[in-house]
């Protein structure tokens, strides 16, 4: 395990000496090459191609056309039914608290909790590391019954904070992991030249530690943010009421209602995917500096 | 490769400047435990604890009376035709999510990297991984939900449409619900497709690490796409291969949403993988001891392979080294 920060950029680095790679014309084999990748990539986002070119149809024209048949006209029946039957805007704030409180208290409890494992070096800290990743080697089935009654018992049902209590231990398992070996190797001299300053502990973690390690605690907070907004099962759970539903939920819930029109699930579908994809956009380059945090050796 | 070299550290008894953190005693660091300590033991541990007990007895749930039934469950859980299933499930599942992303995501790093990125330009291998990766952010539901509606399974359906328009006869075929090899081909589409961007970005990633010279060189000397695959991009890039193998290992192991939403574990329960099985039991079961078990059994079971592939990953270093 190495550090976020340095990992090299995604693009891959432009050769230092002109080589006559580049001017070298592109074989046909090459073109093949780039047009197997091409496909691929296509396969990939068909489905969601597919959704695009159906969500804008009426129900009728939906029924006497074929998939993948543009729209006769732009139609919106789908998306108003959708956004009048399910109360979407509640889903999306309640995806986005849960997430957001999610990352932000999961972070913080990694960072605590690194701090006594890399720097601190209690004692037994292999132990305590594998204690914590615990969480992420659970199957949530294996959670879900005890953690209902014990909601059920302080009233936390159907409450966010029962999806973000569970989640903050769960994501914080990564967190932990991560930023104690991270901390493991992180320079004596900085945190000594504090100490001699008359730092407290908590003041060299607030104000020297977290400083540096600011780019990689915001990686993990976008993970921790998609990871949470993707979750199922035990937000299925633990959410019960119409008001306290997720995304995801919502639009399973959708699913599984016989009478759905199927324009509506898919214009549904289609709304639901949207955050998402603004989320990804925003964060691409954070992303993918991040998964391969946890993969370098 | 770490983030700084390793400062060489002297003694504590010669540095003055350790002591003021040796007057205080380490201690002080334990207070950082606290908060996570007591949100691990209680969302972690407690459960687990709980479960495991349980597994040892016959539980109707709520008000009902626990009755002790030492080994019942257990003994029970292996001649279980149901859980026998979904273990054999998982095998096809773990093909679904861990080979053969595995297999295609190496050659799509290695494409994107080898060819696209150093011959036709950095933005477009770029913007191509990405497009791989959509599907990994997309909440398993949605994903779900979209193939679903994608294998309805009358004329209604995309892809019987897809199919009645290739032959030019009707297809109606019932992909979900009608039999298991549908159904279960069905769930490992829908996996491999949600896993494939996470190697593919991994392993790009590892390839960074190259010395582009490397390839130049090789091409070069004559090296075409393949041979320089085998002996450049595969060495270099095996502790990814083990991360992604170990990960998405696990993942398989506890799988649970795409079977909830696709299948729902039919058609007549052949779909079952073990989490969904241990979640049926414990909301519709009649005992919720045995639900427990099966909840216990996976756990112990994800547990056991984390540590194998840990150690072989030690040992592997050494031998490295």
């Amino acid at each position: 395990m190495t550090a976020v920060t340095q990992v090299a950029p995604p693009a891959p680095p432009a050769p230092k000496r002109p080589t006559s790679n580049k001017s070298r014309p592109r074989t046909a084999s090459e073109w093949m090459l780039l047009a197997v990748a091409i496909v691929g990539a296509l396969v990939v986002v068909f489905p969601m191609l597919l959704l695009l070119l159906n969500a804008f149809k009426s129900p009728v024209d939906y029924a006497n056309s074929g998939p993948l048949e543009l729209p006769a006209r732009l139609d919106f029946t789908g998306i108003q039914t959708f956004w009048e039957t399910q109360n979407f805007p509640r889903a999306l704030w309640n995806s986005v608290f849960i997430s957001t409180m999610v990352a932000v208290i999961a972070v913080a409890v990694s960072v605590l909790n690194s701090f006594a494992i890399g720097i601190g070096r209690v004692r037994g800290r292999t132990w305590i590391v594998l204690v914590f990743l615990m969480a992420n080697l659970v199957p949530q089935e294996m959670l879900f019954d005890p953690l209902f009654k014990l909601y059920d018992r302080v009233g936390l049902l159907s409450n966010p904070w029962s999806v973000i209590l569970t989640f903050v231990v769960i994501q914080s398992a990564f967190g932990t992991y991560l930023l104690s070996s991270l901390l493991g190797t992180f320079p004596k001299e900085i945190l000594e030249a504090a100490a001699v300053d008359g730092a407290s502990r908590w003041r060299s973690l607030r104000s020297v530690i977290v400083p540096i390690l600011r780019p990689t605690l915001s990686v993990l907070m976008v993970f921790f943010f998609i990871w949470t907004w993707n979750e199922f099962l035990l937000p299925l759970a633990f959410l019960n009421t119409a008001d306290s539903l997720t995304v995801p939920l919502v639009l399973e819930q959708l699913n599984g209602e016989r009478q759905t029109d199927t324009t509506t699930l898919i214009a549904g579908t289609l709304i639901s995917i949207i955050p998402t994809i603004i989320f990804f956009l925003v964060f691409q380059r954070t992303l993918t500096r991040g998964i391969t945090a946890g993969a370098v050796k | 490769m770490t983030i700084t070299p390793q400062l060489k550290r002297p003694k504590k008894a010669q540095d003055p400047a350790r002591i003021p953190q040796r007057d205080r005693s380490k201690l002080g660091y334990w207070l950082y435990l606290i908060p996570g300590g007591i949100l691990v033991s209680l969302v972690i541990f407690y459960p687990i604890v709980r479960n495991m007990r349980l597994s040892f007895f016959h539980w109707r749930g709520g008000r009902a009376e626990e009755s002790f039934a030492g080994f019942d469950n257990w003994i029970a859980l292996f001649s279980d035709q149901e859980f026998l299933q979904s273990f054999k499930n998982i095998v096809l599942v773990i093909i679904a999510m861990v080979v053969v992303p595995t297999l295609l995501g190496l050659i799509i790093a290695a494409l994107l990297f080898d060819v696209v990125g150093r011959r036709f330009g950095g933005k477009l291998s770029s913007f191509l991984r990405a497009t791989y990766y959509l599907p990994q952010i997309l909440p398993i539901a949605v994903a779900g939900v979209m193939f679903s509606w994608i294998l309805k399974p009358n004329s209604d359906g995309v892809l019987n449409q897809f199919l009645t328009l290739i032959t030019g006869s009707t297809v109606e075929i019932n992909w979900l619900g009608g039999q298991y090899s549908t159904a279960m081909a069905s769930v490992m589409v829908l996996m491999i497709w949600i896993q494939i961007g996470y190697p593919v970005v991994i392993f790009m990633a590892a390839l960074q690490r190259v010395d582009p010279e490397l390839y130049e060189a090789a091409e070069l000397d004559g090296a075409n796409w393949y041979e320089r695959f085998r002996a450049i991009t595969l060495p270099m890039i095996r502790p990814e291969v083990f991360v992604v193998a170990l990960t998405t290992t696990i993942a398989a192991l506890k799988v649970f949403a795409p079977v909830f939403i696709l299948t729902n574990g039919g058609p007549s329960k052949s779909t079952y993988v073990p989490s969904f099985y241990a979640y049926q039991e414990f909301i519709r079961g009649t005992d919720k001891g045995y639900a427990a078990t099966i909840a216990s059994a996976i756990t112990i079971l994800v547990v056991v392979v984390a540590i194998i592939f840990i150690r072989v990953q030690n040992r592997a270093e050494r031998k490295d080294a």
